[in-house]
């Protein structure tokens, strides 16, 4: 599902080059679950972006079910996250000027699903929102914000699924809710899951942890 | 289907969850397209009403008009008897007289100068002459007047009063009301006074060296079309110097005229509209900035950089067609109030009714102002990196320069030449105004940087730290200075430089008390008059400026073609003086019209020589032949429309007799100055023998003694016109006043806008002043200091805008005067400053009811919200 080789990413900065990543290699089989841990600043964000095809590496390459996502442009690399990629971010980017429902259905309607609404309706019932779809974001807590951001982030069955601290600003009982319903969606529709972690509690749920320090792999339970 | 569907309903789903920040969007073209609409649509009125008025407007199907009496002109005669043959019975005639004249009655003691008219009975043959009383018309004929009501008031007299003029005596039967084709403030310059035709020579003013224009009216059958008759006739009698109009040429020319009006006032309301535009540019730069989490989040979803930048398209689209339908109605409304803006201006009844092709054009400039200038700042929202949903942009995007922001650009400056030619019809002169705009915009831009880089230099380091508060808001990041100097300023500049015109313009008519600048014009003084204006004068405590001799003549060849054979062969091309030609109506006017000339071995005040040499003693030739020609001083603007320069020979026919010239100098004439100024001027000892008037002038600061003089004048001398040239001034300051109060209705409108712009870019920047102001007041500001610094902060920027709109207005000012009305130029302090008064206090009232929010929400709720 995903293969990554020699991946490498680093900035300009003050006159110089700063390295985040360097050299990261490794395979994830369709439907795994993998974890990313590691200390701040290590490198775990910048990798999850470019698995996800959110940026370019500066050396190295991410194929993503075969394809190259170097040598896509940005909006081949939208078309390709709106037919197998999901997100679910630690600050749940909910766009604020949409209800729940429509959050869910921007995905859909993208790709031109003409039941979106229904499939909407019926994702926000299995992550216990059915009656909030018409609230606005502003009108959730966070825990509920978070549970409509899973049920977008598995509205078009996304063959992989990228979530960034899902559980980072959630307390421990909302946090347990929205990795249970992860899981559970994971199982039901075979979903590759990359999760990326500091919450250990949850990374030992992953079937593999690869784990990061100053931007290089240190321990990858599934090499 | 599915990039537009989705962008459609994105774009109303994100617009109706912040309707309140969109519908600033929408007012910033609400008031250019009200605007626009009032005009186009009042314009179209017009045109409309032209068009049903038209025989109304001439008073007859055909005329014919001349300086000379008709009945003595062979060639008007015969035309006059060929139309009565081809209509028989049918065709009616009536003919008029026009002239200026001094009026007074017995019992007051001051005389008025007039517009006499005698008509022939049946005259006007269409539209109807409305009077106070109904019946007054109707006693013109049996040896009454009607007159303008104001000369009433000025006289100090009643209907009923007898009223002399000339040596003639008139009972007054009513005064008008209307008369079609007739522009009300025509009696600033003159009250009218409409008398019997036949009654006219009683008067005895109609001698030699009388200014007035003789008039023949047509009523023509069905059987005899107007306009080709005209066309036939109109080469002879042209050459006869008599005038031909029909219906469709007055109603053209009207036409032509008005719309040239609209077209200019359309073009004020549609700078109104352009600020407007920037106003939209603005908002959606900010909404872009304040989207970008959400571009973010869309952009990891899958949705590409093209369905975004649609979405927020039609965003802007359609709240600019919301804000063009508003307009379009505010607009038809205000429509309503146009015809008393320009009463007594038109000659027309003007029936108020919305255009709906104004009211179409309005919304479409609307519509396409909006995504036009929504365009650009929308572009940004493609350097969105659908990696900033996992780190927050510190930096707002980097601005990506490719062929689409280059086509964007491209596409606004074509859209505001395209609606600016539209709006004027030329494409030209809509190139012109657009870059005009884009200077001032500019200019102001840069204008508003050098506010903010004084501000960050000049903000007091010591001394009360909410005023230094106030005035860092004017360089901090997210300052208003730029929005509020181009927004606001663009308005004020309008005002300021429509008010330093005006000023301007009239100075040089304002006689004043003070000075000793004559006010009183004496005309038409016979020779054998002199002394006995000198003694009328005289026992007033006046005393008459030189009687400067006044001779009336024609052009009979210029560099040694005739005349004739010149307006034989329609002015053509006569290097340089192509400019003969200046087609129907004013066409050839400087070969053909009546010269006033004089003869003097002195320059006047108001002039000076450009060209060649004085006249010596050298100078007198007597004329008689070509080889004997006299010397002239011809004004230089005349001489380049003759297309003739220094020794050119000039032939004059001087009541018969022929006199050959030569140019020996070109004159500079300032004709904004009230004195006796003349296109030519001849060497003394030339025409001292030829029959003319004079004319002096004298000064009377006394109004009453003034109207005493008056009155003896015309008691002793009643040929002689007195001009009283306070009277001109108040005319002139009337109309002028006029016009501009409408261009200025106009302006008001950018101001407006710019009020618009100012609370959408506080509206749009609440949520920052709302976290300052609430830490400010949890660190333990009062909401009395917040009020304090908000109040700097505003007044401060009310009056850098101010400030800058007064030195550019004052800098186009001068141009104007300098360029254009080739005056000195005056700054008139006191009403620039209450302008800017007016600007301080808008842009402060503005502000502080936009920011009411800081002082009223909670430091908690705030706190909590982030």
């Amino acid at each position: 599902m995903l293969r990554v080789e020699g991946l490498t990413q680093g900035y300009h900065s003050g006159g110089g080059t700063l390295t985040v990543l360097k050299d990261i290699n490794f395979t994830l089989e369709a439907g795994g679950f993998l974890a990313i841990t590691g200390p701040s600043g290590s490198g775990k964000t910048t990798l999850l972006g470019l698995l996800a095809g959110l940026d370019r590496p500066s050396a190295g390459r991410v194929l993503l079910d075969g394809i190259d996502l170097g040598a896509l442009d940005e909006d081949a690399r939208a078309a390709l996250r709106r037919r197998k990629v999901g997100f679910i971010f630690q600050s749940f980017q909910l766009i604020p000027t949409l209800t729940a429902r429509e959050n869910v259905q921007v995905p859909l309607e993208l790709a031109g699903e003409a039941s979106a609404a229904a499939v909407a309706d019926d994702l926000l019932g299995r992550v216990g929102l059915g009656a909030r779809g018409h609230h606005y974001p502003s009108q959730l807590s966070g825990g509920e914000q978070q549970r409509v951001a899973v049920a977008r982030a598995f509205s078009t069955r996304p063959d992989i699924l990228f979530a960034d601290e899902p559980t980072g600003n959630l307390d421990g009982a909302n946090g347990g809710v929205v990795v249970e319903l992860m899981l559970a969606l994971n199982a039901e529709f075979g979903t590759t899951l990359v999760l990326v972690t500091h919450d250990l509690e949850v990374a030992a749920l992953a079937r593999r942890q690869i784990r990061l320090a100053d931007g290089r792999v240190v321990d990858d339970t599934g090499a | 289907m599915t990039t537009l569907g989705f962008a459609v309903r994105l774009a109303w789903r994100d617009a109706r969850a912040s309707w309140r920040r969109l519908g600033l969007l929408t007012a910033a073209v609400t008031a250019g397209v009200a605007a626009l609409v009032a005009v186009n649509s009042f314009t179209d009125n017009l045109r409309t009403s032209v068009a049903e008025q038209a025989q109304a407007l001439l008073g007859s199907d055909l005329s014919l008009g001349a300086r000379a009496p008709l009945d003595t002109n062979a060639v008007a005669m015969r035309f006059v008897d060929s139309l009565q043959r081809a209509g028989g019975p049918e065709v009616a005639v009536a003919r008029s007289v026009s002239l200026a004249a001094m009026a007074y009655v017995e019992a007051s003691g001051t005389a008025r100068l007039v517009q006499l008219r005698g008509v022939e009975p049946g005259w006007p043959f269409y539209g109807a002459i409305t009077t106070e009383p109904a019946g007054a018309w109707a006693m013109v004929q049996s040896g009454a007047v009607v007159v303008d009501p104001s000369l009433l008031t000025s006289l100090g007299a009643r209907l009923g009063d007898t009223l002399r003029v000339g040596e003639a005596r008139f009972p007054i039967a009513g005064t008008v009301v209307n008369v079609p084709g007739e522009v009300g403030l025509q009696s600033a310059f003159g009250a009218r006074i409409y008398v019997a035709h036949r009654l006219l020579p009683a008067t005895e003013l109609l001698g030699f060296g009388t200014r007035a224009e003789y008039d023949i009216a047509f009523r023509l059958p069905a059987t005899i079309d107007a306009q080709a008759v005209a066309a036939a006739a109109r080469p002879a009698l042209r050459e006869a110097r008599v005038r031909i109009r029909t219906v469709a040429d007055d109603r053209d020319n009207l036409t032509e005229g008005l719309t040239r009006l609209g077209q200019f006032l359309g073009l004020v309301a549609l700078a109104a509209l352009l600020l407007g535009g920037l106003g939209t540019a603005s908002a959606v730069h900010v909404l872009i900035r304040q989207r970008l989490d959400s571009i973010a989040v869309l952009r990891c979803l899958g949705a590409t950089s093209g369905q975004i930048v649609l979405a927020f398209l039609l965003q802007a689209m359609g709240m600019g067609l919301l804000g063009a339908l508003l307009g379009a109605a505010i607009g038809v409304g205000l429509q309503q109030a146009m015809p008393a803006l320009f009463a007594d201006l038109l000659p027309v009844d003007v029936q108020v009714a919305a255009s709906p092709m104004a009211v179409l054009l309005g919304v479409g400039l609307g519509i396409w102002t909006a995504a036009a200038f929504a365009l650009l700042p929308l572009l940004g929202a493609r350097s969105v990196p659908p990696l900033a949903t996992l780190r927050r942009l510190t930096t707002p995007p980097r601005t990506r320069w490719d062929g689409s922001r280059i086509a964007a650009i491209l596409a606004l400056v074509a859209s505001v030449v395209g609606l600016a030619a539209v709006q004027v019809g030329s494409l030209i002169e809509g190139t012109w105004f657009a870059a005009s705009v884009g200077a001032a915009l500019v200019v102001l831009w840069l204008a508003s940087l050098a506010v903010i880089r004084l501000a960050r230099r000049f903000t007091p380091r010591r001394g009360s730290y909410l005023i230094r508060q106030g005035l860092a808001n004017l360089h901090r990041p997210g300052n208003q200075t730029v929005t509020v100097v181009l927004a606001l300023g663009f308005g004020a500049f309008l005002l300021t430089t429509l008010f330093t015109a005006q000023v301007n313009l009239l100075r040089d008519f304002r006689v004043g008390e003070e000075g000793e600048r004559p006010n009183l014009v004496l005309i038409d003084i016979q020779p054998d008059q002199r002394p006995l204006v000198e003694e009328v004068l005289a026992r007033e405590g006046a005393t008459a400026t030189a009687f400067t001799p006044i001779v009336t003549m024609r052009l009979a060849a210029v560099a040694g073609e005739r005349v004739s054979t010149i307006l034989a062969r329609g002015g053509a091309s006569r290097a340089p003086g192509d400019t003969l030609d200046e087609g129907e109506g004013s066409g050839l006017w400087a070969v053909r019209r009546e010269y006033r000339s004089t003869y003097r071995g002195e320059l006047g005040p108001a002039e000076r020589v450009v060209a060649g040499t004085w006249f010596t003693p050298a100078d007198s030739g007597r004329g008689l032949t070509a080889d004997d020609p006299v010397a002239v001083s011809v004004e230089q603007d005349l001489a380049a429309e003759l297309g003739i320069g220094l020794g050119a020979r000039l032939v004059w026919n001087i009541q018969g007799i022929e006199l050959h010239t030569v140019v020996r100098s070109l004159r500079e004439v300032n004709w904004a100055r009230f004195e006796p100024n003349f296109f030519v001027i001849f060497a003394p000892g030339s025409l001292e023998g030829a029959p003319q008037t004079s004319v002096t002038l004298t000064r009377v600061v006394d109004p009453a003694a003034r109207g005493r003089l008056q009155r003896a004048l015309a008691e002793r001398v009643p040929n002689v016109t007195s001009v009283d040239l306070g009277e001109v001034q108040r005319a002139l300051e009337a109309v002028i006043g006029r016009v501009v109060a409408a261009i200025r209705f106009m302006a008001m409108f950018s101001l407006a806008t710019g009020a618009i712009v100012l609370i959408g870019a506080i509206a749009t920047s609440r949520w920052q002043r709302l976290r300052e102001g609430t830490l400010l007041r949890t660190l333990g500001a009062t909401r009395a200091q917040l009020l304090r610094i908000l109040l700097v902060e505003y007044a401060a920027l009310g009056l850098a805008a101010a400030l800058v709109a007064a030195v550019l207005a004052g800098a186009a000012g001068w141009a104007l005067a300098h360029f254009v009305f080739e005056t000195a130029f005056l700054l008139p302090v006191v009403p620039i400053a209450v302008l800017a008064g007016g600007l301080v206090l808008l842009t402060t009232v503005a502000g502080l009811w936009s920011s009411l929010d800081v002082l009223r929400r909670p430091p908690l709720e705030v706190l909590r919200a982030e």
